[in-house]
Parts: C-alpha cells; sequence; structure tokens
C-alpha cells in the first residue's frame, strides 16, 4: 500500500505504508509492472531487479538486446566560460581533449586521490557539458561539484529532466535505426549526437554498461513511457526483452566494469582500481593528484585482480581471500557468469598476490573455496 | 500443484515418506522466487542431521537460499545429479529436483507439518 504519491516531471515520490520507506519511482514505473518486472528498493528507488529472469535477460542481451530503464542516475549540467577548466580542474582525466559530441569516463577525487564517485562526462558544446553520476550518490555528487564551481558558472543538478533507456546488445543498432533519422553507424563508440527518436528529442549516446554494443538514450521524463514501448515494439522480432539491475550487475561484472560500492570507494584510488588509464597527470593540476602522486611512488597498498573459481561455489561480495592462513584480500564483486558458465569475480588483494594465475582460497560461509586469478576482463565482445 | 501426499514445511521445503526413508526438497514456490538454479551445496551422506537443522544451499545468479530439514535422522542419499544439472531444481521441484533422503529418527515429526491444501493457502497469502 502506498500513500503520499507527488509527482515532480514524471519522478515521482512514494511512502510505502507498511514499511514507512521513502522510494522515489521513475517515469517507467508502470512500464515495469506491464511488463512484469519484480521490484525491488535499490538507491532509494523502485527499480526491475529482473522481468523473466536474470540469467535469460543477460544472454539476450549478449546475444540479441535488452532494454534497461537507468533513469535513476543522475545529472548535473556544468555550462559557461569557465567550464572546461573547472571540469579540468576538479577530474582526473582530460576534459581539454574531450571535444564536442565525445564523452569520456572519469570520477570525482577526494583531495586524497580516493573515489567520491565514478562518472560520465558529455561535452555538449564548447561551455556546456553534462555530468553523469550514480544514482546512489547524486545530491552528495551535485553538493561537491556545485562548491566547488567558481560563482559565475551554471551548475544544475538536471536529474529530473531526464529519463535514462539503455538498449543494449549486438541488435541494438538494427533495432534502433528504423526510429530515428540520426545515422546511428556514423556514432562511434562514446560518441553523441542530439537527435529524436521516435519523434521525442534524444540524446543519443554510444555508451553503456553491459560490455556490448548499445545506446544510452536521454530524454524528457514525459517521453519515457512512449519510447520503452515503441523500442520493445520495434525489437520484438531481434530478440529485444526488457531487463533489470540483476542483469545489470552481471553482465558489467563479467565485462570488468567498477561499480561504486564495490570496486571503487573513498578508501581506493586509480591506480588500485585498474584505473589508471582515466587519469592524465599532465592535464593540470585536479583535486587528488597530489596525492596520486605520492601514492604511485609509494606503490599501491591494494590491487584488484579477476578471479575465476576452481572449486565448487559461488564466491560472493565481502568473502575474505586467504594464502593458507593469511588473510590477503576480500571480493568486491562475485556471480555466477552465466556467459562464461563459471563462478568469478573481482577482488582486492595484497600486490604480491595479484599475479596472473595466482592460487588463493575464498572463505564462503565458513568453507574454503579454491580460485586462481585471471585476466580482465572475463568478457570482451567479438566486433 | 502441491501433491497431496508430501507433506510441507513453513520453510518451503517438502517430505515425501517412501519405505526406507524420507525424501526431500524444496517447493515449487520456493524454484520460483529463487530464479534459475546454478549451485545446489548438499550434505554429505552419512551426515546426522536435526530438525531445524540448515543442511544446504541453493544458489541463483543473485541470491543464496539455505535448505532446512525439519525431519531428524541421518542422510542416506543424496541428488548427485544436481551437481552437473542444478536447472533440475527449476524444472521439477517435486521430482528429478529431490534433493536428499533421510532415514528418520523421529518419524513423529512429519504429522506436524502442512499439508498440500494448508500449504497452498501458506503460500497463497504468505
Amino acid at each position: 500500500m502506498t500513500t503520499a504519491e507527488h509527482s515532480n516531471d514524471g519522478f515521482a515520490i512514494v511512502s510505502l505504508l507498511m514499511t514507512n520507506e521513502t522510494l522515489f519511482r521513475t517515469p517507467l514505473h508502470a512500464a515495469h509492472l506491464r511488463a512484469g518486472g519484480k521490484m525491488v528498493p535499490f538507491a532509494g528507488w523502485d527499480m526491475p531487479v529482473q522481468y523473466a529472469g536474470v540469467m535469460d535477460e543477460h544472454r539476450a542481451v549478449r546475444s540479441a538486446a535488452g532494454l534497461f530503464d537507468v533513469s535513476h542516475m543522475g545529472e548535473v549540467r556544468v555550462a559557461g566560460a569557465g567550464a572546461e577548466a573547472f571540469l579540468q580542474g576538479l577530474t582526473p582525466n582530460d576534459v581539454a581533449k574531450l571535444k564536442p559530441l565525445r564523452a569520456h569516463y572519469s570520477a570525482l577525487l577526494s583531495p586524497q586521490g580516493t573515489y567520491i564517485d565514478d562518472l560520465l562526462i558529455y561535452r555538449q558544446g564548447d561551455d556546456e557539458f553534462l555530468v553523469v553520476v550514480n544514482a546512489a550518490n547524486v545530491a552528495s555528487d551535485f553538493d561537491w561539484i556545485a562548491r566547488h564551481a567558481p560563482e559565475d558558472l551554471t551548475v544544475e543538478n538536471v536529474s529530473s529532466s531526464y529519463a535514462l533507456l539503455a538498449l543494449q546488445g549486438p541488435a541494438a543498432e538494427s533495432i534502433l535505426q528504423p526510429l530515428t533519422k540520426t545515422t546511428l553507424e556514423k556514432i562511434r563508440y562514446y560518441s553523441f549526437r542530439q537527435g529524436k527518436v521516435g519523434g521525442r528529442p534524444a540524446l543519443i549516446s554510444r555508451t553503456g554498461y553491459t560490455g556490448e554494443d548499445g545506446f544510452e538514450l536521454y530524454v524528457a521524463p514525459q517521453d519515457a513511457d512512449g519510447l520503452w514501448e515503441e523500442l520493445l515494439s520495434a525489437g520484438a522480432g531481434h530478440g529485444l526483452v526488457p531487463a533489470g539491475l540483476g542483469a545489470r550487475d552481471t553482465l558489467r561484472l563479467e565485462a570488468a566494469m567498477a561499480l561504486y560500492g564495490h570496486e571503487l570507494d573513498n578508501e581506493t584510488n586509480p591506480w588500485e582500481a585498474g584505473l589508471a588509464w582515466t587519469v592524465k597527470m599532465d592535464s593540470g593540476d585536479f583535486i587528488g593528484r597530489a596525492a596520486l602522486e605520492a601514492a604511485k611512488a609509494a606503490g599501491a597498498g591494494k590491487k584488484l585482480v579477476g578471479f575465476e573459481v576452481r572449486g565448487r561455489g559461488i564466491a560472493r561480495e565481502g568473502c575474505e581471500i586467504f594464502v593458507a592462513d593469511s588473510a590477503v584480500g576480500r571480493v568486491t564483486s562475485g556471480t555466477y557468469s552465466p556467459t562464461l558458465e563459471r563462478a568469478l569475480g573481482m577482488a582486492y588483494v595484497s600486490p604480491e598476490r595479484a599475479a596472473l594465475d595466482t592460487e588463493f582460497e575464498i572463505d564462503v560461509r565458513g568453507r574454503r573455496l579454491a580460485a586462481q586469478v585471471v585476466k580482465l576482463p572475463f568478457y570482451k565482445r567479438s566486433s | 500443484m502441491y501433491p497431496e501426499t508430501y507433506r510441507y514445511s513453513k520453510e518451503h521445503e517438502w517430505f515425501r515418506v517412501e519405505e526406507d526413508g524420507c525424501v526431500l526438497g524444496i517447493t515449487d514456490f520456493a524454484q520460483d522466487e529463487l530464479g534459475e538454479v546454478v549451485f545446489v551445496e548438499l550434505p554429505e551422506v552419512g551426515t546426522s542431521i536435526a530438525a531445524g537443522d540448515e543442511i544446504g544451499t541453493i544458489e541463483s545468479v543473485k541470491a543464496v537460499s539455505e535448505v532446512y530439514t525439519a525431519v531428524s535422522g541421518e542422510v542416506v542419499e543424496v541428488n548427485s545429479a544436481l551437481l552437473d544439472a542444478p536447472e533440475k531444481v527449476n524444472e521439477d521441484p517435486h521430482g528429478d529436483g529431490w534433493l536428499v533422503k533421510v532415514r528418520l529418527s523421529t518419524p513423529s515429526e512429519i504429522d506436524g507439518l502442512m499439508d498440500s491444501r494448508q500449504y497452498a493457502e501458506f503460500t497463497s497469502t504468505g
């Protein structure tokens, strides 16, 4: 039972009577229920964890396509003459090299060089940027960005102005092209266009969190439901299915993509997380740069590795890792991989235990499971 | 839907008394909640178990579910086919997806369990 529904540009806030929880709803909430979504709370949002089943949805994305609602993510607009310089000093990647209609993967780092959040920066113009952040951190990220911004810069939390649909899988382009005049094959990975899908204005970006080809579509909240239905219709003959957060997690883990709160947190720096490629030390000073320099000189305290389970069982987040009686690390994310048909995961271990083929044991509910360090990513698409 | 000759626990396990022991598994309700089963952990043959004990786990991609026994005795057989084909738990939860066979030490424990009609009601309201 629910009470006190407030509608704000298509994003509703619902208080659940029995649990006294307050959950946000995306503009696609009704669509999820129509599609048979199993709804669970996630970062304060009522989200579909699955529809037909996590494994089915996962396999569909790898072989055909899946449609995800990720409208719970946040968007911050940064605009004005000093926008590039500001973002250059705020984030570790090189904003000066980011051309209009391109996006790049970056982060907000603390002065200690550790993660406040990971994010994408879209450059819409010389002085116009859209920063896309994780749902769990929207308010704190916006606060961080706004606090550090010069007076005359525009910094706006525009999260409630966007619904976000992710169409992911090898069939994504074939499904989407008939619905838009934008020539999709001209949009390369991490590029975007402002266009229309089914007549609805959309930022069409060739990005995603699954390791497959695909598009993320930023649309107005009132256009989300119609777009969702139109995509499902268009994709019906291609094997498109709605996909939930459960499959989103197994897909990104196979592709070895980091998840904030697991591989990334405020005690972890980019060197440890294997994200040195997002840090451009010669892009001028940025928050955390000095700490990262010192950390590089000092050597890493831990290293992120991928592992496959060799014994029988599934290692999950939080499981401790041992070599003989020494505790050498902890699992950050673990699951059964539908594509590789084995249990695998990522973990932080002492640097001397991080070499490929290293064998260790994972404590799973009191039982030791044999595992081995493998190369990341676990899965890479063929095209 | 729920075989009439079986008995059922609140933890969604079923129990079928045979000549030489009691077979148990998880119900259709439970397998549906879990999703596609990818791993099953079963006790060793010969293990002594008591009513209320956790005797194994059934895992889907995103969840680990404990299996509890409502009966006491000795494990005399386990369904080792599930090691390579855990999906049997989804496909035939009341038959080929059985988990464990127990030689009962206290047969009267079965009487305290729900029958198929009570269990059907339990799952529609619970």
